[in-house]
């Protein structure tokens, strides 16, 4: 479902590549961890199969189609099989829920009543039902966190990409979060989920792919993740 | 769905920047009434010298008695000198002369009788102070004068040759320009037009980037996410066209109409027609300044 190929990641102005020669393969309804420290290159991984970025070297393969050779007025099409989700939410302040949701669905020009099917369905999964009217601010974190999910998940993308969606949560409500994740998960969705949150991954014991330094250090089905574990360059340190 | 959730954005758009795209309304409107005048300035001109160059002519002053020009020398012109001059304007300026008549000293006391029936300035004159003279019309008065003027200056009989529409270049060199003035004006509005589109613009986009986030993120087309913004300024640039073009037909109205053709009414003026006539022209610059301005700027606000 989505496969890099030897994938290099530079920044302008940062000497050190943000991903070093990655190759990762990750098949269709898996649920993936993406682990590693801030800086590792989880968050670049997301973005090239968005295709808000593109690699300086190797490629990028989402659904068999090949990002780095598409041209820019196929990418939307390409972000219609992709859902994201932040740890900042990204909601519309001006926006109720209900609206929040359905915008998702209006730019990609869903007709009227597609949209009043589709939403009320995605947040009663969600468990928002009746929580359709309030505003972004009126709501927790946990609930705010929902409501990004149902956006993400209303056009029932094959692939669910989040960047530390628990970043900001506290561990009950993460939980609540990853069960969901887990469920959208046991409908055939791929899910990526980059995350430097050892508990919950240590708990859902599934395959987890860890980066340091823009290198895949670990790719284990059912794996863990110890942050305190020395990192690859304090290795060679030790090694030394 | 598209088009209604598009049109809402918009409208939404342009409450939001209220003042500014009222402001590109006024710009628009201000530099294209500068354009819509110079046009029809120079309709104006052109009018003029259609109207006038029909009735002003090439007068070859036939030499009167006593006359001090060493042309005249050899008194007045004889009837057998006119009539040779007439042969040579029938012959070699065919092509140039339209056609030709004789005024005489009669013709011209009459004429000058009618328009001073009391004497020139409390003196009166009699029929032999007047002078008679050829009057020629030519086929095209911006290019036969010289030629017409070289073939008959200097003929036994002839006093002097003149282009009466002489008399109207300086009026024309005035019109003129004025007209390049407003041209020049309506340069520099439609440079700051460009300039104040492009700043309300980024002013929108940046009030609706986390919308356009999300937009993008969802896979909303480009021209989806665009189109708003490429509306509201198309939409405010047309508006200031359309006061543009009320504001010149007020303008033909009140200074031609009322005025202008009330004082002096032996010319033919630009009138309401002429203004609509130009209105097309300025609605589509207003709108090709809103979608190349938007353009510019949105390639780098809501870039994919």
């Amino acid at each position: 479902m989505i496969r890099f190929e030897n994938v290099t990641k530079f920044y302008a102005r940062t000497p050190r590549p943000a991903l070093d020669d990655v190759s990762i393969e990750i098949g269709r309804g898996e649920f993936v961890f993406l682990v590693g420290a801030s800086g590792s290159g989880k968050t670049s991984c997301i973005s090239l199969v968005q295709r808000e970025e593109r690699p300086s070297a190797g490629k990028v393969f989402v659904a068999g189609r090949d990002l780095s050779s598409m041209s820019a007025w196929k990418v939307p099409e390409h972000r219609r099989k992709l859902g994201v989700v932040f740890q900042d939410f990204r909601l519309l302040p001006d926006k109720t829920v209900y609206e929040n949701v359905a915008f998702a669905l209006q730019v990609i020009g869903k007709k009227r009543h597609t949209i009043r099917l589709a939403v009320p369905e995605v947040l009663e999964m969600v468990g928002l039902a009746g929580k359709e009217k309030r505003r972004p601010h009126e709501l927790s974190g946990g609930e705010q966190q929902r409501v990004a999910i149902a956006r993400a998940y209303v056009n029932r993308p094959p692939i669910l990409l989040a960047d530390e969606p628990t970043g900001n949560l506290d561990p009950t409500t993460s939980l609540g979060i990853m069960r969901l994740l887990d469920q959208i998960n046991l409908t055939g969705t791929t899910v990526v989920m980059a995350t430097h949150d050892e508990e919950i991954v240590n708990q859902w014991r599934k395959r987890v792919i860890e980066l340091d330094e823009g290198v895949v250090v670990r790719d284990q089905p059912e794996g863990i993740y110890d942050s305190s574990r020395p990192a690859r360059g304090e290795l060679t340190v030790s090694e030394a | 769905m598209r088009l209604s959730f598009v049109l809402a954005e918009m409208v939404q758009g342009l409450r939001r920047n209220l003042a500014m795209t009222v402001s590109v309304v006024l710009v628009t409107f201000v530099s294209l009434t500068f354009v819509g005048a110079s046009i029809l300035l120079q309709t104006q001109i052109d009018k003029l010298k259609d109207d006038w160059y029909d009735r002003v002519e090439v007068t070859a002053y036939l030499c009167p008695q006593d006359s001090p020009q060493p042309a005249c020398a050899a008194g007045e012109a004889t009837d057998e000198q006119v009539a040779a001059l007439q042969a040579v304007v029938d012959d070699q300026l065919a092509g140039d002369v339209e056609t030709v008549y004789l005024e005489t000293k009669a013709d011209a006391y009459e004429a000058f009788a009618e328009r001073y029936p009391d004497g020139y300035q409390g003196v009166p004159l009699t029929e032999d102070d007047m002078q008679a003279s050829l009057r020629l019309k030519l086929v095209d008065p911006e290019q036969d004068y010289a030629v017409v003027n070289d073939v008959l200056t200097g003929r036994p009989g002839v006093e002097s040759v003149e282009d009466e529409r002489a008399v109207f270049e300086p009026l024309f060199h005035a019109l003129n320009r004025a007209s390049i003035l407003a041209a020049g004006l309506a340069g520099v509005m439609l440079l700051a037009a460009v300039l104040l589109i492009t700043t309300t613009i980024r002013l929108s986009a940046h009030s609706r980037r986390r919308e356009t986030r999300i937009m993008r993120l969802v896979g909303a087309s480009t021209w989806f996410i665009q189109m708003p913004f490429l509306l509201e300024g198309a939409i405010a640039a047309v508006l200031g066209a359309g006061l543009a073009v009320g504001g010149l037909l007020l303008g033909v109205k009140y200074l031609v109409v009322d005025w202008l053709e009330q004082s002096v009414d032996w010319v033919a003026y630009v009138d309401a027609g002429d203004v609509l006539q130009i209105a097309p022209v300025l609605v589509g610059i207003a709108f090709l300044l809103a979608i190349v301005s938007s353009f510019l700027t949105l390639r780098r606000f809501t870039r994919v």
